[in-house]
């Protein structure tokens, strides 16, 4: 680790290099960025990963396939219902089982509360790292609704679990629906409000206007995905391309945005939390009667071959490929996480600007760091 | 001049802009009742979890200091991290039959993640999820439990 972090020094060129973490408030976690410097303008940025790693996926390939979904969990913590949701997708798919009509519409759900938690978490940071202190209390505090939502239904807040093959682990709670229906009401109230502290602020339309541009072409070539693609035009949306579980019963519309720029991100994201109320709207009120589960063996073992599923986080796609040798255990597991691929192409947008700029184009990519190590 | 329209309208848009974000935060200045924080250690003698959080397993006994076991060790399999470790003895019934009982169930509660899988697979529902939270301790030996109690008994009835 010490040949890693070299000194703050200034090389032959006149360019000083600058070294940004591990341990630094605007990289959201342990990320260590190295960036050279002419004056106050980025020259070259090289991104130092591996502090967080925890051998996700190596680990799972001595778990059972029941077990191993809880570790997903911790991989990107903010949506940790949709990459559980992921893994039994996944089993369910070589099992070749659906889960059952009321498990599908309370994945739905959740998924999209999981969806507006992190989108409000989202917006409470690119605040706090652009010099607003208070939108952050005003987005955790729609946040905490859900969370309790969560606490209640599935029992823990943010790594829940609540994903089995086969549908959920428990039937949902009593409150559920009175106390969604109450937080879509109260986020419902709240939207103009976020426009006035933050979209339409001056100082905050001046760091990110024109910041960060990142091309169509670009943002395919990296492989960008989620709303930092959507905001360059990609329609790159998976509950649209692939649909699972019961986003094929909804309507709802993918935003897209042709800005490129830390705005047009910005802007993005704020309308997908009303695309995301909307989508719970639709569902809330008709989760069909029926069993929660399908019936699953005690010990699921997978028939012999090659599995992919694709689901749609909040920072875009997360496929699990997971290859089977007929036995108990996966025989390889590999998360394509999309935070890994969004970081890559942070040395290519943030290129030119000023070091200012680069935490606005950190906060509008919406990194998740222990996601990118696994 | 146009310089001058365009530098004035400029001020005039900053100002709006910041006054329309001032509003939000001056009607939450002024009105106190819509304060959402909770001053945690405080109110711990109202704070009351969820019936359904997950504190730490628990193996709730009755009042003849019975529990529900068997010792078949499914949660023992269904554990990730191997938190649970379950230690059976043979013991003699009335009727002159050995049958497998449970010694000591061994939870570390540092290993466990909360997970939950345990009481899922649990058949007898010897096992439920509690509500402490509050776990900090300062020597981690303490963290590792026996959850069953000194002298008891498998519930009758339960196999």
């Amino acid at each position: 680790m010490r040949g890693l972090i070299e000194e703050n020094i200034i090389t032959e060129d006149g360019e000083f290099i600058l070294n940004i973490g591990p341990q630094h408030p605007s990289t959201h976690g342990v990320l260590h960025l190295k960036v050279w410097l002419d004056g106050e303008t980025i020259k070259k940025i090289e991104p130092h990963i591996g502090y967080i790693h925890r051998s996700i996926e190596k680990m799972s390939e001595r778990l059972s396939y029941r077990n191993f979904i809880f570790a997903t969990s911790r991989m990107d913590y903010l949506a940790a219902h949709i990459n559980n949701e992921a893994c039994a997708l996944t089993i369910e798919k070589a099992l070749q089982i659906e889960a059952t009509p009321r498990a599908k519409f309370v994945r739905t759900i959740l998924s999209e509360l999981t969806r507006l938690a992190s989108h409000q978490l989202w917006w409470g940071c690119t605040g706090l790292d652009l010099g607003a202190v208070t939108p952050f209390f005003y987005a955790f505090r729609e946040r905490e609704a859900i969370m309790a939502i969560m606490e209640e239904t599935c029992g823990a807040r943010l790594t829940q679990n609540f994903m089995v093959p086969g549908g959920i682990m428990t039937d949902i709670h009593p409150n559920f629906q009175q106390r969604t229906k109450d937080i879509l009401e109260q986020i419902k109230g709240k939207y103009k409000e976020y426009d006035d502290i933050m979209s339409g602020n001056v100082i905050f339309e001046n760091r990110t206007k024109g910041v960060g541009y990142l091309s169509k072409e670009d943002a395919i070539s990296f492989g960008v995905t989620g709303p930092t693609a959507r905001a360059s035009g990609v329609s790159c949306d998976i509950r649209k391309w692939n649909p699972y579980s019961a986003y094929d019963q909804v309507e709802f519309d993918e935003i897209l945005s042709n800005g490129g720029d830390c705005y047009a991100r910005y802007q993005v994201r704020m309308k997908e939390m009303r695309q995301s109320v909307s989508i719970i709207e639709q569902l809330i009120d008709n989760i069909p009667e029926g069993d929660f589960q399908e019936k699953t063996k005690m010990v699921i073992k997978l028939p012999k071959g090659e599995y992919y599923q694709r689901v749609e986080t909040p920072r875009g796609e997360l496929g699990v490929y997971l290859v089977s040798d007929g036995s108990a255990n996966p025989y390889r597991i590999k998360y394509r996480s999309p935070n890994f691929s969004n970081l890559s192409v942070l040395p290519a947008i943030a290129k030119g600007y000023k070091i200012g700029d680069l935490v606005a184009i950190m906060a509008t990519i919406d990194l998740v760091i222990p996601d990118i190590d696994r | 001049m146009a310089f001058l329209v365009n530098y004035f309208k400029t001020i005039y848009k900053t100002l709006k802009s910041l006054l329309t974000g001032m509003k939000v935060t001056g009607y939450y200045f002024t009105h106190l009742r819509e304060i959402h924080t909770e001053e945690y250690p405080d109110n711990r003698a109202t704070l009351t979890m969820f019936d359904r959080f997950r504190g730490e397993v628990i193996m709730p006994h009755n009042t003849d200091n019975e529990h529900r076991c068997t010792g078949c060790q499914a949660c023992e399999i269904a554990c990730p991290n191997g938190s649970i470790k379950i230690i059976t003895k043979q013991e003699l019934l009335p009727d002159g039959k050995k049958k497998k009982r449970i010694d000591t169930f061994v939870y570390h509660l540092d290993l466990c993640t909360m997970c939950n899988l345990c009481v899922v697979s649990c058949p007898s529902d010897a096992i439920v999820m509690g509500q402490n939270f509050e776990h900090s301790v300062y020597d981690k030996k303490t963290l590792k439990k026996i959850l069953n109690n000194p002298d008891s008994k498998l519930m009758a009835g339960v196999e």
